[in-house]
C-alpha cells in the first residue's frame, strides 16, 4: 500500500456513499420534520408563549393589587377626612344648640322676670288703688260719722267748717 | 407553572455561561494542541523511512516486520466493506455487510464475507458470471491472470514505485461501515426525537421539561435562536427543521465516530459533500432579489464586472465547498492524531512509550468530544449565515462585512 494510492482515496467521494447518504439524509429530514421537530418546535413555542402570558398576567395582577391597595389607601383617607369633618361638625352643632338654649334660656328667664316685676308693679299698683279706695271709703265714713257728731250743733260745724277749710290749704 | 419559569431562565443562563467557558478553554487548548502536535511531528516523520518497500504483498505472518502506521491510519479513517471489529489477516474478526454493485449484467448483491478478508485483490468472488476482487477496499472486475504481487489485477508501477491499478471497476453502491453507520445514527436519532416528541404530547407544555427533553431542548433552542434566529432573521423558522436535522446529524456521527470501532463519517468527504449540497440548494433556491443582484449586478463599476460578476459565480460554491472540507478535515485530522498517538508505541515498539501515548491521546479524545460539537455547530451556524444572506432583505455593504467578521471568527 502506498500512501499517495490512500490519500487519493481520502478526497476521493465515493458514488455509494453519495447514493445512500442522499437517500438517508432526505428520509431523515422528512420523518424528523413531520415526528419530531414540528411537535417539539410547536411545544416550545406553545409553553414560551404561556410563559410569557403567564409572566405578563402576574405582573398585571400585581399593577391590579398596586392600584387596589392605592384606591384602598384613597377610600381610608377619604373615610378619615369625613370623619374629621363629621366630629367637627357635631361639635359645631353641639356648641350651636347649647348656645342657643343658653340665649333662650336667658330670655325665658328675663322674661319672665319682666313679668313678674310688671306683675308686682299691677298688684302694688291695684294694693294702692283699693288701699285708697277704703281709705277714702274709711274716711267717709269716719267723716260722715264725724259730721253726724260735728254737725249736731252749730259751733261745731262752724268749727268744722274752719278746721276743713285748714286741712285743704295744707293738702 | 410561575415556579417553572425562573429555572428555566437559570438552566439557559447556565448553559450560556457555560458556552461562553467553553470559548476560552477552547483558546488554551487550541495552544496545548500546536505545541503537542509539533513536539510529535518529529516521531512521525522519523518514522517514514521505515516503511516497508513493497506494502503490497501477501501477508506473511511468520515474518516479522515493521508495523505501517499510515496505512493504519488510513484503514481506520476510510471506508470498508465489513465492520471490522478487531485481529488481523485471517484471524479478523469482522462483521460483514452486503455488498451491492451495479455491473454491466445489472445488479449483483453479495455478502463481504466472501472475499475472506482479503483486501490485496488476491480472493475472487464470482456472481452472475462475473469476478470481482477487492483491492485496497475498492471492487475490481478481477483480471485473469495474477500480477506479480498476486493480486488478479493489470497493475502497473510508475516511477515513484507506487502501483496503478487499470481495471475496470462496477459502480459500487454497497451498504459499507460508514453507511451502515449512517443507518444506525439515523435510528437513533429518530428513536430520541420522536420521544422527545411523544413526551410533549404527554405532559403537554405546561411541566418542565424532563430526561431526555432536559438535555436536548436547550440544544433545540440554541439551534432555533442563536444559530437560526440570528442569522437568517424573521424567515428563520422554515429552515430551523434543515438546521436542526443537520446540526444532530453531524453531532451524533462525530461522537459515534470517537467510539473506537465506530466509523468515521463525518470524517468522509462523501458525507460532507451531500450535506454541503444540500446547504447550496437551499440557500440558492431561497435567494432572493437582493443576492441575485449582489452576484450579476454588484455595486462597482462597470468597467469591473468582468472580472468582479466570475469571482460572485465562483464565490456560489466556494462557500459550501469550504463547508464540505472544513468538516472532513476536521474530523479526519483528529482522528489521525489519536491513531499516530496510540500508533508511537509500535513505531519505538516499546511499552514504555505507552503512558505517554495514552496520556495525550487521551487528551486529543477530549478535545476531540469538544469538537463534535463545536463542528456541528460551526456547519450548522455557517449553513444559517449563508441561508441568511441569501433572504436578507436590506443590500448594503455592512452586511457583507459583518458576515466575513462571523465567518472568521468561526474558523479560529
Amino acid at each position: 500500500m502506498n500512501s499517495l494510492f490512500i490519500a487519493a482515496s481520502l478526497i476521493e467521494p465515493a458514488v455509494g456513499l453519495i447514493f445512500w447518504t442522499t437517500i438517508t439524509f432526505i428520509l431523515l429530514l422528512v420523518i424528523l420534520g413531520k415526528f419530531a421537530w414540528k411537535p417539539i418546535l410547536t411545544a416550545i413555542k406553545t409553553r414560551e408563549k404561556s410563559i410569557e402570558t403567564a409572566l405578563k398576567s402576574a405582573e398585571s395582577a400585581l399593577n391590579d393589587m398596586r392600584e387596589l391597595r392605592a384606591n384602598n389607601e384613597k377610600i381610608m383617607a377619604e373615610a378619615r377626612n369625613e370623619r374629621d369633618i363629621l366630629i367637627k361638625e357635631a361639635r359645631e352643632t353641639k356648641d350651636a344648640i347649647i348656645n342657643e338654649a343658653k340665649s333662650k334660656a336667658q330670655k325665658d328667664a328675663d322674661r319672665i322676670l319682666a313679668s313678674a316685676r310688671e306683675q308686682i308693679i299691677n298688684e302694688k299698683n291695684a294694693a294702692v288703688t283699693e288701699l285708697k279706695n277704703q281709705v277714702a271709703t274709711l274716711s267717709i265714713e269716719i267723716a260722715e260719722k264725724i259730721l253726724r257728731s260735728e254737725l249736731s250743733s252749730d259751733e261745731k260745724q262752724k268749727a268744722l267748717v274752719n278746721n276743713l277749710m285748714k286741712d285743704v290749704n295744707l293738702n | 407553572m410561575p415556579t417553572f419559569a425562573p429555572e428555566f431562565k437559570v438552566f439557559l443562563n447556565k448553559f450560556t455561561v457555560m458556552t461562553s467557558k467553553i470559548n476560552t478553554y477552547k483558546r488554551f487548548l487550541t495552544i496545548c494542541f500546536v505545541i503537542f502536535a509539533l513536539f510529535f511531528s518529529f516521531p512521525t516523520l522519523a518514522s517514514e523511512p521505515n516503511e516497508p518497500e513493497s506494502a503490497i504483498h501477501i501477508p506473511d505472518h511468520s515474518e516479522k516486520k515493521p508495523v505501517d502506521i499510515t496505512k493504519v491510519a488510513f484503514e481506520h479513517i476510510l471506508d470498508a466493506h465489513s465492520w471490522h471489529l478487531w485481529g488481523e489477516g485471517h484471524d479478523a474478526v469482522s462483521i460483514p455487510l452486503p455488498v451491492i454493485l451495479k455491473t454491466n449484467n445489472g445488479l449483483v448483491m453479495f455478502m463481504s464475507s466472501e472475499f475472506h478478508h482479503d483486501v490485496h485483490g488476491i480472493h475472487i468472488v464470482e456472481k452472475n458470471g462475473e469476478k470481482f476482487v477487492n483491492f485496497e477496499e475498492k471492487i475490481y472486475y478481477a483480471s485473469d491472470l495474477q500480477n506479480e504481487d498476486g493480486a488478479f489485477l493489470n497493475t502497473t508501477k510508475n516511477d515513484k514505485g507506487e502501483a496503478e491499478v487499470h481495471n475496470a471497476s462496477p459502480l459500487d453502491f454497497s451498504i459499507t461501515k460508514n453507511v451502515t453507520q449512517m443507518f444506525i445514527s439515523v435510528i437513533v436519532l429518530v428513536l430520541i426525537f420522536t420521544s422527545i416528541a411523544r413526551a410533549y404530547k404527554k405532559q403537554g407544555v405546561t411541566s418542565a421539561p424532563k430526561g431526555k427533553q432536559s438535555f436536548f431542548e436547550p440544544l433545540i433552542t440554541f439551534v432555533r435562536d442563536d444559530i437560526a434566529k440570528v442569522n437568517i432573521g424573521h424567515t428563520s423558522d422554515k429552515y430551523v427543521p434543515y438546521l436542526l436535522t443537520v446540526f444532530f446529524m453531524i453531532l451524533v456521527n462525530n461522537v459515534f465516530g470517537l467510539i473506537p470501532i465506530g466509523a468515521n463519517l463525518t470524517g468522509n468527504i462523501a458525507f460532507t459533500l451531500v450535506l454541503s449540497v444540500f446547504t447550496l440548494i437551499i440557500t440558492n433556491i431561497n435567494g432572493n432579489k437582493n443576492y441575485w443582484a449582489h452576484i450579476f449586478l454588484p455595486h462597482a463599476p462597470k468597467a469591473i464586472w468582468p472580472i468582479l460578476i466570475p469571482i460572485e459565480i465562483v464565490g456560489i460554491f466556494t462557500k459550501p465547498f469550504a463547508l464540505m472540507i472544513r468538516l472532513f478535515a476536521n474530523i479526519t485530522a483528529g482522528h489521525i492524531i489519536v491513531i499516530s498517538l496510540i500508533g508511537l508505541i509500535f513505531v519505538f515498539e516499546t511499552y514504555f512509550i505507552s503512558p505517554v501515548s495514552v496520556a495525550f491521546a487521551l487528551f486529543i479524545d477530549v478535545l476531540e468530544c469538544l469538537v463534535a460539537f463545536l463542528q456541528a455547530y460551526i456547519f450548522t451556524m455557517l449553513t444559517a449565515l449563508f441561508i441568511g444572506s441569501a433572504v436578507a432583505d436590506h443590500n448594503e455593504d455592512g452586511a457583507h462585512n459583518e458576515d466575513d467578521e462571523k465567518i472568521a471568527k468561526a474558523h479560529h
